[in-house]
């Protein structure tokens, strides 16, 4: 150790852990090789040659040879708002505001945390709804078709996880009854969905769900795979809140019931938001699974970020710049997942799993 | 006391039987609905379609199919098709994801700081995003047939797809099926023949890359070349297939890895200290000691990505590898029009290979839970 430790090389000790053994030094330079291949490249094509203002993809290839993101600020609007009409985008721009607002609160707010959260899960959508449909108050009505880029897939995993968290909830009690036909029900329910796969099940609510409803009733698009989505984030729900019940001690209802409640009580009022405090890391795995899964309604016609970037190719003036359409929408997706994770970490220790005494 | 028993039974009776009539009446509506609409367009559920001479063609395939087979069949090939991508995927995810894992665990900073970022950055992007990205930025800007990226003169890679030289011969199927078996076998009955004090993982995965080099070298290569417009001979595996197998095998990869971290950093330390306490090497500590419980951590969350793999191969569809989803939500439904036939086809396939799978990883993780416990 102490010859070690007199080698000038050797003694910073982040040098020694990179190659202070013939091993490590091995692997060290491998990775450095491959940095050193890799990188210069990737930096080269996404900021040293690449393009950011030009009129049309032509202008781009003469101007550099890296990426075009002029092509990106050209589409800004639409990877955004989709088709929505411009004079009614300030609608959307309240929606994003009053989302960020009870966010912020329920993340941060000092008491009535679970207040904000209910606003946040009930309030804030129905808000929102009207706000983006439109047709009363004298908003102007906006069809769904019109709707796209990034506020749809908010919107699709927001309503598909304010739906699942209660419908997962109802489950993982059904799934825990003591009743076998709640109980063999709510095993079929959760299974069924969980064992298909998305696209199917989005491929199902498009094709079949109109069968399944009276004749002559239309449901629109967007609809059909808000209700897919919420059933099928449902079954995921449903197991992840089960796995909060399992971890809530026995003695905590065994108390309760001591204490003179009802079941129902005992389970609503005790077990029930301690399972749940419990699922927060779970319900927030689901969240980020969701909000990456809502890309998948590009395949059944809906222009969300991805449709959208898929179309956008599509435009003469812009042919064929696919890297540069999907590293931005995987970009997006990257930074809206990573707000997710953070703000889920936030919460959970907010809450304070095993910290209060 | 019989009359205080009995009034929580009539409350269950009660509760059970309304939730059945609920869930009936709902089934009931739903069925009631679909054959009114089934009707007003004429039609009624009949599988009979099943039969029928499909006539379509589906461009990549691993048995027999052209257009004049009936749609069943075209089932079988899409399934086929499916199970197949599936299975690349996995010992790509699961190659990958053993990296990623080591590269984690190594205990080198600079390995340590680039898995974590790959992992970070992959799984907060969407797995469609990815796979598209392959197909589309990737393989479909590749050049031209005449302009293939070659390497050592035998495998080329183009617009087209990647064209590998594919080996035949009955020497060659001997050693290689009966490699394969051994070692299933081996894996299977290895403490039953008391070898416990070789470790499989150790002895196994060699043997398996032994008997592919040796039949390898006793193999008749098929070379693929360039006649005229296109290649001939060799394998062709279509850019489709490839965008699928990296985009899905790249995202699972990364849970992989997290899963295999897990499973190690599960094992209580104390655990490799004793082994090294007793005397055993610091490999034999890891291949003896750790591993063995860590796989036994490892296996359900493991099957459960084994199995998003096989839901997932449904992307496919984006990017129109003949797949299930693919040949039968879309082409077989727009030629044939029988929805609910169709859907419930596809449902079931899923459902049937997900249960499966599932009761086979069940079945193993239990002979596994049940050593030494």
């Amino acid at each position: 150790m102490k010859a070690l430790t007199r080698q000038p090389l050797l003694r910073a000790p982040l040098l020694r852990a990179l190659f202070g053994t013939p091993g490590n030094a091995v692997i060290s330079l491998l990775m450095l090789g491959a940095f050193a291949l890799a990188l210069p490249p990737l930096f080269r094509w996404m900021i040293g040659d690449a393009v950011w203002e030009a009129p049309n993809r032509a202008a781009c290839l003469a101007a550099g040879s890296g990426a075009c993101w002029a092509f990106i600020r050209a589409r800004f609007a639409l990877f955004f708002y989709g088709l929505y009409p411009e004079p009614e985008r300030w609608r959307v721009e309240i929606g994003l505001l009053l989302l960020v607002v009870v966010g912020t609160g329920a993340l941060f707010a000092r008491r009535g945390r679970v207040w904000w959260l209910l606003v946040l899960l009930t309030a804030l959508p129905m808000t929102c709804g009207v706000l983006l449909a439109g047709g009363v108050f004298g908003l102007k009505p906006v069809p769904t078709p019109q709707w796209g880029g990034l506020m749809l897939n908010v919107v699709i995993s927001f309503v598909a996880l304010g739906g699942a968290i209660p419908l997962g909830i109802a489950l993982a009690f059904g799934r825990r009854s003591r009743y076998p036909v709640i109980r063999i029900l709510s095993v079929v329910m959760i299974e069924f969905w969980r064992g298909v796969p998305l696209l199917t099940v989005l491929f199902m609510g498009l094709i079949l769900l109109p069968l399944f409803l009276p004749h002559g009733v239309t449901v629109d698009n967007l609809v059909r795979a808000l209700v897919v989505m919420t059933l099928f984030t449902g079954a995921y729900m449903a197991e992840t809140i089960r796995g909060g019940l399992q971890g809530v001690p026995n003695g905590q209802a065994e108390a309760a019931t001591a204490l003179g409640m009802h079941h129902a009580q005992v389970q609503l009022l005790i077990v029930l938001p301690q399972a749940l405090r419990l699922s927060i890391p779970g319900i927030i795995n689901i969240a980020v699974d969701l909000f990456k899964d809502t890309t998948l309604v590009s395949i059944v016609g809906l222009f969300d970020l991805m449709g959208v970037v898929n179309q956008s190719m599509k435009d003469p003036a812009w042919l064929g710049l696919a890297a540069e359409g999907y590293t931005f929408a995987a970009i997006m997706f990257f930074f809206a997942c990573l707000i997710i994770s953070l703000g889920g970490s936030l919460l959970e220790r907010r809450f304070g799993v095993g910290q209060r005494r | 006391m019989n009359a205080r028993l009995k009034a929580p039974d009539w409350r269950a009776v009660g509760w059970q039987g309304a939730v059945v009539l609920a869930t009936a009446a709902l089934f009931a509506w739903f069925a009631h609905n679909l054959s009114v609409n089934l009707a007003a367009r004429g039609m009624e559920i009949d599988f009979g379609f099943l039969a029928r001479r499909a006539g379509f063609d589906i461009p990549f395939r691993l048995v027999d199919w052209d257009g004049s087979y009936s749609y069943g069949w075209a089932l079988y090939v899409s399934g086929v098709n499916t199970l197949f991508a599936s299975a690349l995927i996995i010992v790509l995810a699961s190659a990958l994801g053993l990296l990623l894992a080591l590269m984690r665990l190594s205990g080198n900073p600079l390995a340590a700081g680039t898995s974590r970022s790959i992992v970070e950055v992959v799984r907060n992007t969407p797995q469609l995003v990815q796979i598209v990205f392959f197909y589309i930025a990737v393989l479909q800007v590749l050049p031209p047939m005449r302009q293939s990226i070659t390497w050592f003169g035998t495998m080329f890679l183009n617009v087209r797809g990647l064209y590998l030289p594919s080996p035949s011969g009955t020497l060659y199927d001997a050693i290689l099926g009966s490699t394969v078996v051994l070692v299933v076998l081996g894996a299977l009955f290895w403490r039953r023949l008391g070898w416990q004090q070789v470790p499989r993982l150790v002895v196994l995965p060699p043997l398996l890359v032994l008997g592919a080099v040796v039949a390898g070298f006793t193999a008749a290569w098929d070379y693929p070349s360039l006649k005229g417009f296109n290649f001939t001979g060799g394998l062709r595996v279509p850019p489709e297939l490839l965008a699928l197998v990296l985009g899905i095998g790249i995202y699972t990869s990364v849970f992989i890895a997290e899963n295999i971290r897990a499973a190690i950093e599960g094992i209580h330390s104390g655990q490799a200290e004793a082994a090294r306490s007793l005397g055993l090497t610091s490999n034999q500590s890891m291949f003896l000691v750790i591993l063995p419980q860590a796989l036994r951590i490892l296996i359900p969350p493991l099957t459960s990505q084994y199995l998003n793999i096989i839901k997932s191969t449904t992307l496919g569809a984006a990017i129109a590898y003949p797949e299930v989803l693919q040949i039968f939500a879309r082409t077989v439904l727009n030629q044939s029009g029988r929805a609910v036939e169709v859907m419930t086809l596809v449902l079931g396939v899923f459902l049937v290979v997900n249960l499966l799978t599932s009761a086979a990883m069940n079945y193993w993780n239990r002979r596994l839970a049940l050593q030494g416990r």
